[in-house]
């Protein structure tokens, strides 16, 4: 059995998150630190509250390094919702503030126009705009649970998958071995759980 | 584009799940972890879980049922029920809440609402709203239905949107457990007075009526009788909604 790791800066619950992997058949283990990072094969880093506040907790843990080492060994990190955000280069959330610039580009303020009520929440289509291992099963069109106010911005050859709301927006990122959803597939009943399977399995390899 | 959602109300008392007719009457309908999961697999967009205790309600034992539940439903769950101060809010959030429900001290503790939603953010607090109807005009109340306030709904609504109100829930109490159908005057009133997405509950008995409530604006439709007595749930409520085009879930 491989060893999923899940990033427990202590912000947030991830009891949802730990219990959809134990479900699928995994022992997740909760790093509070970064000494165990290495014994993962596969990694998560999910992230509640603000981008400037999240970047902060996971630099005060000592988890910055060793996560852009573990990820430029290109091994495989899922990021979800705010841990997809901080992967990118920059954020605007809470001031303009620096990410780990795992994927190139940043992060912004969904659109406001048109009247459309922020946050962007609950549940919407994901469409699928590329092919890719940690699709496999899951049909396109589909729905996931989406709580969030910014979005990220980025090369459409990084994105995997985009959703409509104010704006359409990329709704699943990738850059090598790092992907990162926008929406919460741990609150995604089937098809979140099947994402997170397939990540589970993946290697990291394209 | 945003779906529609049919969302069960699991009401907790002494450990057990009851359903109610008018706020009392209590009909023992289950165990709480074990129909959750019976909604879960049946494709409810999201739960309410709310504790209807009215002596020595705790939020630690809500939170303790809770945790057992996010463990098994990986869904979104809104909870609430007696829940009087921040760390209250915290511990149903640690233990998975998504959302809380706040009904009570939506009226003489607004500044509970204000700390909710700075500390989660305004899309994790839904006020809920009881409301009877009596003579022509709706009566609000609180604490389970029992005392009654002064303030009208529209200015109620306004007010706790002002202090962050991310969703309001508003049960009809006289249409509680009656499954007549949702009270469609009352949910144009409040929609009127509501910028933020609406969750009509008190009176499903057919799936016809929640087609009635979301062609009236309803966000979201919540239901306990429909689904705990007869041969209904989420799935075929879908099915038969799937056939006037309102927007749902697709998993």
């Amino acid at each position: 059995m491989k060893t999923i790791g899940i990033i427990d800066t202590g912000i947030g619950n991830l009891g949802s998150l730990s219990g959809a992997l134990e479900g699928l058949g995994f022992d997740p283990l909760l790093l509070k630190d970064a000494s165990m990072i290495d014994d993962c094969e596969n990694l998560i880093l999910p992230g509640v509250g603000a981008f400037a506040h999240s970047i902060l907790a996971l630099d005060a843990s000592g988890f910055r390094q060793p996560l852009l080492d573990y990820a430029k060994a290109g091994r495989p990190l899922l990021g979800i919702c705010l841990g997809m955000q901080i992967l990118f280069s920059e954020g605007d959330e809470g001031g303009s503030s620096a990410g780990l610039g795992l994927i190139p580009g940043r992060i912004r303020h969904l659109s406001q126009d048109n009247g459309f009520p922020l946050p962007h929440i609950g549940w919407n289509t994901v469409n699928f705009t590329q092919k890719h291992e940690i699709l496999c099963g899951i049909k396109s069109d589909i729905d996931f649970y989406f709580v969030h106010s910014y979005c990220a911005e980025c090369e459409d050859s990084h994105v995997l998958a985009t959703t409509e709301y104010s704006e359409t927006f990329p709704s699943i990122v990738f850059h090598s071995s790092v992907i990162g959803a926008q929406f919460h597939p741990e609150k995604s009943q089937r098809s979140g759980l099947k994402l997170l399977e397939n990540f589970c399995w993946w290697n990291g390899t394209c | 584009m945003l779906k529609r959602r049919i969302i069960p109300v699991e009401l907790l008392l002494n450990d057990r799940l009851v359903k109610t007719v008018a706020f009392g009457k209590h009909r023992d309908v289950g165990d709480p972890l074990k129909s959750s999961q019976v909604y879960y697999n049946q494709d409810a967009d999201e739960l309410i879980l709310l504790n209807i205790g009215r002596n020595q309600r705790s939020p630690r034992d809500t939170a303790n049922h809770l945790r057992n539940i996010a463990k098994k439903c990986f869904m979104p769950i809104t909870v609430g029920g007696g829940i009087t101060s921040i760390e209250d809010a915290s511990m149903l959030f640690n233990a998975g809440a998504d959302k809380v429900v706040i009904n009570s001290a939506g009226y003489d503790q607004k500044s509970l609402l204000e700390q909710i939603t700075e500390r989660y953010g305004s899309q994790a607090l839904v006020v809920s709203i009881d409301v009877r109807n009596t003579g022509n005009s709706p009566t609000l109340f609180s604490d389970c239905g029992r005392c009654p306030k002064a303030v009208s709904l529209t200015d109620h609504i306004k007010q706790v949107i002002d202090c962050g109100a991310g969703e309001i829930f508003l049960n009809a109490i006289d249409r509680d457990g009656i499954m007549g159908g949702y009270d469609l005057d009352l949910l144009d009133k409040a929609r009127k007075a509501c910028r933020v997405p609406l969750i009509i509950c008190g009176g499903a008995g057919h799936y016809l009526h929640m087609r009635e409530a979301f062609n009236a604006g309803a966000a979201a439709v919540a239901c306990g009788s429909l689904f705990n007595f007869g041969d209904n749930n989420p799935l075929r409520a879908k099915a038969f909604l799937k056939n006037y085009n309102i927007p749902l879930k697709r998993t």
